[in-house]
């Protein structure tokens, strides 16, 4: 009883302070705050690396939402807020890499992968067919002993029936 | 030709392994800054010891720089500070510190019980310059040079093989490609 207490006051203590962490920022309609949500959970924590700006407790992804905030204000767009992170810390913090020379494969890799399977498919009917329609080629000697079975005229193979 | 189809399965699994094999040892954690070959940041901050005194990026200008971030609340500072002032002291490099989201009092304290290694000392309270130069745990160091270029970033304590393997013959490399 005791233990379940415990562990339900565990969730009350988490739950108020997330609340507290996200009224540090007025804004001035929901909006503008689902952009900043949005904005703030593509951005990748330099320092907690497996965890985005709005999880992370680390005091640089404090820092980096404190700018995202300030940019907003000052009426940045979403590009231009998430380029001036990038300029500072790298593609790193990005968790949707922008598509380039360098990121080329890994944002192909999936097509490709797809393409190389289907053109294997492809392959694999394409022989199975012509396989089907010519069928097993005979050779000029099979085709006359073939002749000469179906018009009776074989001694050999009725000498080896009897 | 068949033949050689049977080959592929294991030509795959050696490429993958090749591949796999050079991530190993790899430091996941340590990122390449977003710096290099850019200028250093405009800045415009006090000096630590001197608050009348207000540094910027001309301070870079000149010759090749070891910027030293470093705060009085970073055990690894304290654990790098000797051999900073090592280097200091034997290897005729120019260091400046950036004290970076600090209090002067901790920081002028901690020069008097352990040295200051640093020709210059820049006051970042509010981390405003740490933040530009894309600093994401103290310590981390720049090699900057003589055009006040970041030429290189080391995060986490700099000691004897950091120093003979990535610091030193990149400031040589500096020094004899602008003399």
């Amino acid at each position: 009883m005791i233990r379940l207490l415990l562990t339900l006051l565990m969730f009350v203590y988490v739950g108020s302070a997330h609340a507290e962490a996200q009224d540090l920022y007025q804004f001035k309609d929901p909006g503008q705050e689902t952009r900043y949500q949005e904005l703030i959970s593509e951005l990748r924590c330099p320092k907690c690396q497996n965890q985005n700006i709005a999880d992370s407790d680390a005091p640089i992804a404090a820092d980096m939402r404190d700018e995202v905030y300030r940019m907003m204000k000052d009426g940045a767009g979403n590009e231009e807020i998430v380029d001036s992170l990038v300029a500072r810390f790298g593609e790193f913090v990005r968790f949707k890499p922008a598509f380039n020379a360098r990121t080329f494969l890994l944002w192909a890799t999936p097509a490709i992968a797809v393409l190389i399977g289907l053109l294997a498919v492809a392959v694999v009917i394409v022989r199975a067919r012509r396989r089907d329609r010519e069928g097993a080629p005979l050779s000029d000697e099979e085709r006359a002993r073939a002749a000469r079975i179906l018009s009776g005229q074989d001694d050999r193979d009725r000498g080896t029936d009897s | 030709m068949k033949r050689v189809l049977l080959f592929l399965p294991l030509i795959a699994a050696v490429i993958l392994g090749l591949v796999l094999f050079a991530g190993i040892g790899k430091d996941p954690t340590t990122l390449d800054s977003a710096l290099i070959g850019k200028p250093v940041p405009t800045f415009s901050l006090p000096d630590l010891q001197n608050p009348d005194r207000v540094h910027d990026e001309s301070l870079f200008k000149g010759q090749v720089t070891l910027l030293n971030v470093w705060a009085t609340w970073c055990p690894s500072c304290r654990q790098e500070h000797p051999f900073l002032i090592w280097l200091s002291k034997t290897q005729g490099v120019r260091l400046v510190g950036l004290d970076y989201k600090d209090t002067r009092p901790e920081a002028l304290k901690w020069f008097k019980d352990l040295g200051n290694p640093y020709e210059v000392t820049i006051f970042d309270a509010e981390g405003k310059l740490g933040f530009d130069l894309g600093v994401y745990g103290a310590p981390e160091t720049f090699v900057i040079d003589s055009d006040g270029v970041v030429r290189y970033r080391h995060v986490g304590v700099v000691d004897e093989k950091v120093w003979k393997e990535e610091l030193s013959p990149l400031i040589e490399k500096l020094r004899s490609g602008t003399s």
